[in-house]
């Protein structure tokens, strides 16, 4: 893919559907983690009339089952983007630093940096190495969650489509691991989710690249001492 | 017990039931297997026909429960005579018999009718240091279940324990107990997991049997679809206190007077696949749900171990003693992480202060 950037050391680095499915990921874990909190746990008094007025638990399981499947065709947009169609920083390789030596010494620049033994922050244009890392824990977590929802409710209808994908589920672990697996995921998401937000505010100050906004508007800013520290062009590099 | 030839009609009027009960009991069975209504003279006909096949019941770990599931019947009832018609040649708990002379005759049975018998298993069997922990007559129960259910036409493992092990199996399972189909190949084993197991169910495995010549569809562990192919928490008669959000939040307050869902109060409903709801227990008069308490999921694999706590929804975390509940742990982690961050972040405006960053040296992508 083309690399776009212009002489204020402007480049476009996360392509709308990154973007996309990062804002859409968002919300479904938000909707997802109150509708499934109260699924497990149903702390909210509703009216004390006959059964038949309200559906408050009934409703619930909807909004989480309608957001399981938007979720989850927000993770296949994303994994044929990191694996067929999107550039270089948006690809599955972030995901595995530690795979070449280069990758391997920027994940100890960042972990020095994150560990105050050093003073630069790990500047890159696409994730640090760390945080590639993490993602691919975090991945991991969404299609675990993923598998013990749909294996759950699977459940309603044992022989039907679901059970049929994800039937093998329950003869490796017992129901209520799957269940206690699928709750304890949620409060892993969470505690992601504000190390996120924070190391976004802190690499966005530390850096000053304009990190926190480059997920809404897809631009970085780098601050170039001269053009030959840009990274290449697409024409520089290939044609790739 | 000479095994006679002989149906179930003879029975039926040497203990002066009327006819209109057995057609009765035909329709009722016809419903429990979901067939459709015009298998009813067929179920008649082959419970009236057919010849006695003799059934051996074993006990090996047992608490005798399901024995109790099976005479529990407040009359005699025609699913009983039905069991009867079966010829049960050896029943510890029930039987004259005793001593060697019951145990030969259980071989003569084996001898007689090689391949043809049928076999209920109930309880576990042991299998650690050779078996030694559960023996009839000398010989181990192991020995027995292998020889006895090899040489069988099929075995139905009567409960959770002959099923999958059940309490003897828990942890930490100190005799090695497993349940029937770990020990025997060759022989179809129907299980009919729960604790007891239904009566209901093992009368209309029998009927499934002999109307169709075949043993009823089972499911990935070997159960009856019949019986064990929805949950509980969908036939649930407290449903709708389910979908609208109503729960019982204590015992003994407004929800639980009232007959809302027990989810709350840790009910296995939801995880447990049987037919409780719909046939019930006690000639049908109740059962656990529907007298107020939550099911504990006793027909599933290693429900002793996997479904506990019985009145907590979900089961503690491994690992962080008895009272962490998954949301303790989990608020313990977020908690913990922004604490962490917190002071990362103090620190970082600190060394902010101190050491700016060069910004003109700022390196970019090194390669």
């Amino acid at each position: 893919m083309a690399t776009r950037f212009n002489n204020a050391g402007r480049v476009y680095v996360w392509e709308i559907p990154v973007r996309l499915t990062h804002w859409v990921n968002v919300a479904c874990i938000i909707v997802l983690s109150f509708t499934g909190y109260y699924i497990g746990n149903p702390y909210v008094q509703v009216s004390h009339r006959e059964a038949y007025g309200p559906f408050f638990m009934g409703n619930m399981r909807f909004i989480h089952l309608l957001f399981a499947y938007v979720f989850i065709a927000s993770l296949l947009i994303r994994v044929y983007w990191a694996i067929f169609a999107g550039n270089q920083w948006a690809s599955w390789r972030a995901l595995i630093p530690f795979a070449t030596p280069e990758g391997r010494g920027k994940l100890s620049q960042a972990f020095r940096y994150y560990f105050f033994l050093r003073r630069e922050p790990p500047t890159v244009l696409g994730h640090n190495a760390l945080a590639g890392f993490t993602y691919a824990v975090i991945i991991f977590l969404y299609f675990t969650q993923t598998l013990t929802g749909f294996a759950l409710h699977a459940q309603v209808n044992p022989g039907g489509f679901w059970w049929t994908l994800t039937g093998w589920v329950f003869r490796i672990v017992d129901n209520q691991s799957v269940r206690l697996a699928h709750h304890m995921i949620m409060w892993l998401l969470i505690a992601f989710a504000i190390h996120h937000v924070y190391s976004a505010f802190l690499v966005d100050v530390e850096e000053a690249n304009g990190l926190v906004s480059s997920i809404f508007s897809g631009w970085k800013f780098i601050v170039p001492e001269s053009k030959e520290e840009l990274p290449p062009t697409a024409s520089e590099q290939g044609g790739e | 017990m000479p095994t006679e030839i002989g149906g179930l009609k003879s029975a039926l009027i040497r203990r002066g039931m009327a006819r209109r009960d057995f057609l009765k009991f035909c329709a009722a069975m016809t419903a429990v297997l979901a067939l459709p209504s015009r298998y009813v003279p067929r179920v008649a006909a082959a419970l009236e026909g057919a010849a006695r096949p003799p059934l051996l019941w074993l006990e090996y770990q047992d608490c005798a429960g399901n024995t109790e599931s099976v005479l529990r019947a407040s009359k005699p009832t025609v699913a009983e005579l039905v069991l009867d018609v079966l010829s049960l040649d050896y029943h510890e708990t029930v039987m004259a018999a005793a001593g060697h002379q019951a145990e030969k005759s259980l071989m003569d049975t084996v001898e007689a009718y090689k391949g043809q018998y049928l076999v209920v298993v109930e309880g576990s069997i042991p299998t650690k240091d050779g078996g030694i922990y559960c023996t009839v007559g000398g010989r181990t129960a192991l020995d027995l279940v292998q020889e006895i259910g090899g040489n069988a036409a099929a075995i139905i493992a009567a409960g959770t324990c002959a099923a999958y092990g059940g309490i003897p199996a828990a942890a930490p399972n100190p005799t090695g107990a497993v349940g029937v189909k770990d020990l025997v190949n060759g022989v179809p084993v129907i299980n009919l997991p729960g604790c007891p197991m239904n009566v209901q169910n093992l009368t209309a495995v029998v009927v499934h049997y002999r109307t169709v010549g075949a043993w009823p569809a089972t499911d990935q562990r070997g159960r009856p679809m019949f019986a064990y192919g929805s949950r509980i928490h969908d036939d649930c008669e407290r449903r709708a206190h389910f979908d609208a959000g109503q729960f019982v939040e204590d015992w003994g307050d407004h929800g639980h007077r009232k007959g809302w869902c027990l989810y709350k109060m840790g009910c296995k409903g939801p995880e447990t696949f049987h037919n409780c709801p719909i046939v019930r227990w006690n000639d049908g008069t109740s059962w656990p749900i529907g007298a107020g308490h939550g099911c504990v999921g006793c027909s599933e694999p290693n429900f002793w171990d996997t479904m506990s706590p019985f009145y907590e929804r979900l089961p503690n975390v491994p690992g962080f003693g008895v009272e962490a509940t998954a949301d303790k742990v989990g608020l313990g982690i977020v908690a913990g992480v922004t604490g962490v961050f917190a002071l990362h972040g103090v620190a970082s405006a600190i060394r902010a202060k101190a050491q700016p960053v060069n910004r003109s040296k700022v390196e970019v992508e090194e390669e």
